[in-house]
């Protein structure tokens, strides 16, 4: 008989295992070591492998659970984290060339949790350079890979946090969504990815994006994983002052109500514009929406009231983020200057350059072509004389499509949607149509704008090409625990109908174990 | 919906602080164009009585209790700086000639 693969188990087995003593932090690291160091040469969902720091704390984490005091349920399991969050002594570079080689001198709050809960980290993950874009092609180190097609693209921006754990690389990952960066990876993936409420997790040491959107995540195989992990990360932080002081709703146990598959008493509305009865703008791959209608079928046979809610702005949602992100980003990113920390390059033929010319040849040479883009557009909308017609009418669009939300909390307790329009595409495939790209993030920005939690659950295989799809769960500001209970009742639902979880049916991968 | 020029770009990068080359302000005014001509309905949706939203769970007045707590030292500070001495970040000539 061989030895159990550990990579195989989710976090919540992992924790039982090591706190039954069945097995310890060290092993459960190496296997996840080994398993990256066995596939991730294909999948490149990695930029960063820290084996001696993860193995450290792993054994930490022995010593933690022998003394029988753990420090967290997941205390010695192991987990990675995307590389848009300041982990001290460990590279730190957004998927930019402009911070090739930064080891930020401190922790991001997210990673200091993780550090304080026992959880040894593996590495930092792929993503789109400075989280900009839905498919990781966009990270100056090369794409990342999706594991159910290695020539198709993982999501993004987090594309690398849901290949490591679709690709049992890692069994749990840290992602950031600021447009849906941790939603619709989880949905082209497999995986399961929850966006919490704004001010929910800290962004201390998140490399800002767009501050006004941008959260922290979790990124798992199996909802309750995600609940677990929202519990050691999440909560108020004084070093954000946009983190909400509340106690968070109990997620885990949230979770474990909706494992049983009931639904009675809960009303779920069907978002016209997103999936529902509405003219359906955007490309909306059939096998998608076929799979969107069998989830909420299935939830109506579990006892869920089902009604059809319409957020009539929801059209308006990417017209406005395509206008606050660049604006926010732009700003965000002056800060890459040359002077304080990362690369800084002197403009070719020119004796004693000044500050500013260092500055404007690093930030050409520094920055990729969407990031370049982005800046651009978010400088033109902050300019005068387009300030008001651009920026500010997108922030009067973003209190319409919160009204939109209140409105239809008022009908139903959460609000369900396919979490992306299609399945994974080509690698290559929507790289040079900047629109294309930003049609992919049509139905899980919204969330972004009001500040509402989300989770992607997988809702099965499209029929056309056989890839994941994702059924997104939308739940009002601070009700955290309600996209958890459904998103676990969704999976349970699913899990009983397939037979067994959807991941279970991803590819071997090259030099995986039998 | 006014077109934006390549000379509007090359402004807005001037402004940007990134040395564009040819290439890329001939590639990028085009592909501006189109993100613009797809946003420009914003414009058309919003009434003047709809108040702006900067951000979706609104606080005000955050602060932390005033004491004094370790921040980075001098060395962390400069572990990152492309160049430093007596334990200052060194940056290039930040006048020009004529100043």
């Amino acid at each position: 008989m061989s030895a159990p693969d550990w990579t195989r188990r989710t976090a919540a087995d992992l924790a039982g295992a090591l706190a039954a003593g069945e097995v310890t932090s060290v092993e459960l690291t190496q296997a996840h070591l080994d398993r990256i160091g066995a596939v991730d040469g294909a999948v490149h969902a990695f930029l960063h492998v820290d084996p001696e720091g993860a193995l450290a704390q792993a054994d930490d984490a022995d010593e933690y659970r022998r003394a029988g005091t753990p420090r967290s349920a997941l205390d010695g399991v192991p987990i990675a984290v995307k590389d848009v969050l300041a982990t001290r002594g460990l590279p730190t570079t957004c998927g930019s060339k402009i911070l090739e080689g930064w080891v930020p001198p401190y922790d991001a709050t997210v990673v200091a949790r993780l550090r304080a809960a026992g959880l040894p980290i593996l590495g930092k993950t792929n993503m789109d350079e400075f989280a900009m874009g839905s498919s990781t092609e966009h990270s100056a180190y090369g794409p990342t890979h999706n594991p159910w097609d290695l020539t198709r693209i993982p999501g993004g921006s987090g594309g690398g946090s849901a290949a490591a754990v679709a690709a049992f690389e890692a069994p749990l990952a840290i992602g950031t969504d600021t447009g849906g960066s941790i939603r619709q990876p989880a949905a082209v993936t497999g995986t399961i990815g929850v966006k919490p409420t704004y001010g929910g997790v800290s962004r201390y040491g998140l490399v800002a994006l767009a501050s006004s959107l941008d959260q922290a995540g979790p990124v798992t195989r199996t909802v309750l994983d995600a609940a677990l992990l929202h519990e050691v990360i999440g909560g108020h932080d004084p070093l954000d002052s946009t983190s909400v002081d509340q106690p968070l709703p109990g997620l885990a146990e949230a979770a474990r109500l909706g494992a049983t598959g009931d639904l009675s008493g809960v009303t779920i509305g069907v978002v016209t514009e997103l999936g529902g009865d509405g003219p359906q703008d955007g490309g909306w791959q059939a096998g998608v929406l076929a799979r969107f209608q069998e989830s909420v079928e299935l939830m109506v046979a579990a006892g869920a009231e089902v009604v059809e809610v319409s957020c009539p702005h929801f059209v308006h949602a990417l017209a406005a983020y395509y206008l606050i992100l660049p604006a926010e980003a732009s700003s965000n990113l002056a800060k890459f200057d040359a002077m304080r920390y990362g690369l800084r390059v002197l403009p070719p033929g020119v004796e004693s350059p000044s500050a500013e010319e260092v500055m404007r040849a690093t930030r050409d040479a520094g920055f990729g072509d969407e990031v370049k883009r982005r800046i651009i557009l978010g400088t033109y909308a902050l300019s005068s004389g387009y300030y008001d017609a651009y920026y500010g009418q997108a922030q009067k669009v973003r209190t319409l499509i919160t009204r939109d939300f209140e409105a239809a909390f008022t009908k139903a307790d959460v609000l369900v949607s396919p979490t992306a329009p299609t399945t994974a595409f080509k690698l290559g495939e929507k790289l040079d149509d900047p629109l294309a790209m930003y049609l992919n993030d049509l139905a899980t920005i919204p969330a972004n704008l009001a500040g509402v939690p989300g989770i992607s659950v997988p809702s099965g295989l499209a029929v056309e090409d056989g890839l994941p799809t994702g059924v997104q769960i939308l739940a009002p500001a601070l009700a955290d625990d309600r996209v958890y209970r459904v998103g676990a009742a969704l999976e349970a639902l699913l899990a009983n109908k397939w037979g067994g979880a959807l991941i279970a049916q991803a590819p071997e991968l090259d030099g995986a174990p039998a | 919906m006014p077109e934006i020029t390549r000379d509007e770009v090359a402004h807005l990068a001037d402004l940007a602080r990134i040395d564009l080359s040819d290439a890329e302000l001939d590639h990028l005014a085009p592909q501006l164009n189109v993100i613009l001509e797809s946003v420009a309905s914003i414009s058309r949706v919003a009434g003047d009585d709809v108040p702006p939203t900067s951000h979706a769970i609104p606080l005000t007045n955050v602060f932390r209790d005033d004491v004094v707590v370790p921040g980075l030292t001098a060395e962390q500070a400069l572990s990152g700086a492309p160049a430093h001495e007596q334990q200052r970040f060194a940056v290039p000539r930040i006048l020009g000639d004529e100043q």
